[in-house]
């Protein structure tokens, strides 16, 4: 059965892509607008991975992934952080919100499905 | 608009030597044809609201499927033929950039295609015997007896002549 | 598998022009002295978004706009550099360059490439002035446009071999190549130096920017695959001076399996992506979730602790924020949908009415006795057409804030041109009107604007010496009143001069006398060609006057009318109908022809006594009704038609009413009374004078819909009816 992932952004031009490669990739995707909208998403539906950005109004990456990890759900749900640099405070900050890991923004299509297969299959 | 001159056609689309299309009609007694991708499609002359204060050759308008265009009679602004409607009367309804319109004429012959030779350039004024002014003459097609006086359809029907644009005011 | 991302461009357009409005919506609210932390983190949104945005779509100058933009507004929302009114007008500038930007992309727009520089020229010395170390300053070497790799949209890779130069020029042209793509510069010998560019741009624009600082014969260019991630690693590798970020990586140590061999040992941060676990203990994990989807919506002790305090009062303050703004062009609750659709959904809709009124036309003939239920459904199908078509109308109802939301930064730049101090202030931004009344009505209300700024309101030191406060008050309204909505533009300036106006309507052979009221002297302004402007200034007299302005209004069925006192100000109101596509009308015949008077105007119908009838030399007839003279029009002149009655005594006469003023209008008879859907003319055709309209008839023929205030101007004014 196909897996799905939680792809949460508040650009819709991104979300749009990120959705349209995973899916060509075989995936079932559910989009959300930000972090609020993310988390509702979330509770209605058991995803495989989750996908967010950061810097989003109403409620930023950092936040959900730390509200995610509150519900039993989503212990070990693999979360990756869509993240515009890879500096030091981000990472540690990622880790200790709960993240799995990073990807850098802007990333091609392949790149992202390369390592959504990494981590779904 | 197009702004194509009166100069040979084939200068211009054909690079491959297809032919264009064309749409062959009758006014009085000459042949014209224009472009076919301007005609939407062809109607009778039918329930034609007149509008008051507009020159004669602009009829009035009529309902397309829910939308308001206005029908002109070439054969009464170039004065050629007789201007008779009935039930033969038929209307080639244009579409010039988005503009519908629609024009009467006496009668639709066929689609014909002319390849590029079978072009030639428009002669000055006169020869033609049509009252069109040479600035809307695209060229005469000639295909064995026939004779086409080629029309910018586009041209034409844009040009403040037929008034039937508004002018934009400053 | 390649995936297309191109077709996603569009959306961003769409998105990245919401986000620059949004930012400057943003900017112009700000309160530099006093900033809002929200506020602030809003505005770095936008161009972070834009930013992002820009970069995976390849559109590398927006994005090396954006991303100093961004850098500044980091500093700024982290309380590291201070906000002055010299960066907000620095970051609206910036703005108006990537709109430009976008619009180049977009449209094929011309982009002035040197506004572009001097933008990033101001912006670079904004961020020079507090940072030790500026996140974009040139390298000396050799100039990074795009410090994220964006090979996501693809792109050329040519290697420019350069004659031995100065090590200045070699910078020049690495400076003005950059700004076509990401480039670099790497050694040839140990005298010359070739620069790698990867760019979107032609080799022809390469070659015309090279001959600014070179001979184009000295260069030798070639054309390179693109490289891979991994090769362009190693080519960043070797450029000591610069960090690479290019794919991907892991932030604990290794897999076996995942390092390649030898020298290709690329970190995280080259990769551009990292884990924090060992991958295999994240899909152990991820498979363990397999199961147990039930208790998702019960959150387990949410551990309060694990919250950073800041962040909770910043969702708090966001959450109890109004949340009018949707997220960046995208809201869960609602879709995009084209113009056309609805559009076509609303013809669609006028067809049903006009079917429905044949249906019930046709039904007035039966006997209601032994069709009652067919009339009952009849009328249940009438009052269900009325909703459907309210209900469909109202989608193209949007709020009057699309028209006011353009003005405050229009305002803003006008009164420092002039070197004015106006305060903007609106009201009713929520009011809603048709769509396509919106669009046509924010030119005639931009010149209403630009008039009071330029000629209304006047110079602070000429205020305060009328004991008027320094800045001036423009305001902006809209109202519903009935079925109307009134938009007014007022302004506490100086006020119309009576006399200017009056000396001027002279001057142009207008008839006026002193004895006029305000109200019509002020309505003498709309005459074409009048201008009491003493300078005719490019902002507002620019040929398109106050005529235009009004019969653009009264194309759309709606009248203007001025208040002004002298030293007070001026107050211009603008009435428009609500809906402009369905419309009660009066069906009346003359001669063979039948046309509409919308019913609005008409106040009530007879037929005259003849004595009643009286020609006035030179001035045309009256006719008596109750005690007063009204103007009597005939129809049959007016739109030469052969009538079946020339005497009004045997016909009908219809009075109309516009404004308080009445004329009788004189035709051959009445049809009826029914509801039409309105057509205009000018999309296929133009304006025709005294026609306001036209609508299809059950039978599918056309009728003219009557353009009352202008026949009731036509009979006032003793000029011909229409031209």
């Amino acid at each position: 059965m196909a897996k799905t992932i939680l792809a949460v952004d508040d650009s819709s031009s991104l979300r749009q892509m990120v959705a349209f490669s995973l899916k060509a990739a075989g995936y079932q995707v559910v989009e959300a607008v930000d972090g609020q909208d993310g988390f509702d998403k979330a509770k209605l539906q058991a995803v495989d991975l989750v996908l967010t950005d950061q810097n989003m109004p109403r409620m930023d990456g950092l936040a959900l992934i730390k509200l995610l990890r509150g519900l039993p759900a989503y212990q070990k749900t693999p979360i990756l952080m869509l993240t515009t640099e890879s500096s030091d405070e981000m990472k540690s900050k990622g880790r200790a919100a709960g993240a799995n890991g990073w990807l850098v923004k802007p990333f091609d299509p392949q790149r992202l499905i390369e390592v959504v297969k990494k981590v779904i299959g | 608009m197009s702004m194509t001159s009166t100069s040979n056609l084939a200068a211009s689309k054909d690079a491959e030597g297809e032919g264009r299309e064309f749409l062959a009609f009758t006014l009085g007694s000459e042949e014209y044809g224009i472009d076919i991708h301007k005609v939407q499609e062809i109607r009778g002359y039918e329930q034609v609201t007149r509008i008051a204060n507009a020159p004669a050759f602009i009829k009035g308008v009529i309902n397309l499927r829910g939308i308001i265009i206005p029908v002109v009679d070439m054969r009464i602004k170039f004065k050629l033929g007789t201007p008779v409607y009935d039930q033969f009367t038929v209307v080639i309804i244009l579409n010039i950039g988005g503009r519908v319109m629609g024009m009467v004429v006496d009668s639709v012959s066929d689609v014909t295609t002319l390849s590029a030779d079978e072009i030639k350039p428009a002669p000055e004024m006169g020869d033609t015997g049509a009252s069109f002014n040479a600035e809307f003459l695209m060229g005469l097609g000639i295909v064995g007896e026939r004779m086409l006086i080629l029309i910018d359809i586009d041209r034409l029907m844009s040009s403040s002549e037929m008034g039937l644009t508004e002018k934009i005011a400053a | 598998m390649s995936i297309d991302i191109s077709q996603f461009f569009k959306v961003f357009f769409d998105e990245a022009e919401e986000l620059l409005a949004e930012m400057e919506k943003l900017l112009l609210a700000v309160d530099v002295a006093a900033p809002d932390a929200e506020d602030l983190n809003a505005i770095f949104r936008t161009a972070h978004s834009v930013k992002g945005g820009a970069s995976t779509f390849g559109l590398n100058d927006m994005s090396e706009v954006t991303h100093i933009l961004e850098s500044l507004l980091d500093r700024i929302r982290r309380g590291e550099m201070a906000l002055t009114a010299v960066h907000v007008d620095a970051f609206l500038a910036a703005k108006d360059i990537l709109k430009m930007q976008l619009d180049g992309h977009r449209n094929g727009a011309a982009v002035d490439q040197d506004a572009v520089a001097n933008v990033r020229m101001m912006l670079q010395e904004l961020s020079a002035d507090v940072a030790p170390m500026p996140p974009v300053q040139p390298a000396p070497a050799f100039v990074q446009t795009e410090v994220r790799a964006s090979f996501a949209a693809g792109g050329r890779r040519f290697k420019i071999e350069l004659p031995v130069v100065e090590q200045q020029d070699i910078n020049a042209l690495a400076a003005e190549l950059g700004l076509l793509g990401r480039i670099s510069v790497t050694p040839i010998d140990a005298s010359r130096h070739a620069l790698i560019l990867t760019t979107h741009e032609s080799l022809d624009d390469i070659i015309a920017i090279c001959s600014f600082v070179l001979d184009p014969d000295e260069l030798k260019i070639f054309e390179a695959p693109a490289l891979t991630p991994e090769q362009r690693a190693i080519e960043d590798a070797a450029r000591a001076a610069v960090e690479a970020e290019l794919g991907y990586g892991f932030f604990d140590p290794l897999e076996p399996d995942e390092v390649t061999q030898e020298a290709v040992e690329l970190s995280d941060d080259e990769r551009g992506y990292g884990f924090f676990q060992p991958i295999e203990q994240i899909r152990a994990a991820a498979e363990s979730v397999a199961t147990a989807p039930a208790s998702i919506a019960m959150p387990v002790a949410v551990r309060p602790e694990a919250l950073d305090v800041s962040e909770v009062a910043a969702e708090k303050k966001a959450a109890a924020r109004k949340d009018d703004k949707p997220a960046a062009g995208s809201d869960a609750g609602s879709i995009r949908v084209s113009i056309e659709k609805v559009d076509q959904l609303i013809n669609l809709i006028g067809e049903l009415v006009i079917t429905q009124a044949m249906i019930e036309q046709r039904s007035d003939n039966l006997d209601p006795m032994l069709h009652q239920r067919l009339l009952g459904s009849i009328s249940q199908l009438t009052r269900n057409t009325r909703d459907l078509q309210e209900a469909v109308m109202s989608i193209r109802m949007m709020p009057m804030d699309f028209v006011f939301s353009r003005f405050p930064r229009m305002v803003r730049d006008l009164a420092a041109k002039l070197g004015k101090k106006v305060d903007f202030i609106t009201n009713g931004a929520a009011t809603e009107l048709d769509k396509g009344l919106i669009e046509r009505i924010v030119d005639p209300l931009t010149h209403l604007v630009r008039n009071s700024i330029d000629h209304g309101i006047e110079m602070p030191a000429t205020r305060i010496a009328a004991g008027k406060s320094e800045s001036g008050r423009l305001f902006l309204s809209a109202a519903h009143q009935g079925g109307n909505i009134i938009i007014e533009v007022a302004d506490d300036g100086g006020g119309l001069n009576r006399e200017r106006i009056l000396d001027k309507a002279r001057q142009n052979g207008l008839a006026v006398s002193d004895s006029m009221t305000d109200a019509d002297v002020w309505q003498l302004i709309f005459a074409p060609g009048f201008s009491t402007a003493e300078t005719v200034t490019d902002v507002s007299g620019r040929g398109v006057g106050m005529d235009v302005v009004k019969r653009n209004i009264a194309a759309m069925g709606g009248t203007v009318d001025i208040r002004s006192a002298r030293g007070f100000g001026t107050t211009i109101s603008i009435s428009l109908p609500l809906t402009l596509a369905i419309l009660d009308g009066m069906s009346i015949r003359c001669g063979d022809e039948v046309y509409i008077l919308p019913l609005g105007f008409v106040v009530e119908s007879l037929q005259p006594a003849s004595e009643d009838v009286k020609d006035i030399a030179n001035r045309g007839r009256v006719v008596k009704v109750r005690g007063e003279y009204l103007p009597l029009v005939a129809m049959h002149q007016l739109f030469d038609i052969v009538p079946k009655f020339t005497a009004p005594s045997e016909g009908i006469i219809v009075i109309l009413e516009v404004d308080g003023r009445k004329a009788a209008l004189f035709i051959d008879e009445l049809v009826g009374q029914q509801q039409v859907v309105v057509k205009n003319l000018e999309s296929n055709y133009r304006k025709v004078s005294g026609i306001s309209g036209a609508t299809i008839l059950g039978d599918g023929g056309v009728s003219l819909i009557l353009d009352v205030p202008a026949l009731l101007r036509a009979t006032r004014m003793d000029e011909p009816a229409l031209t």
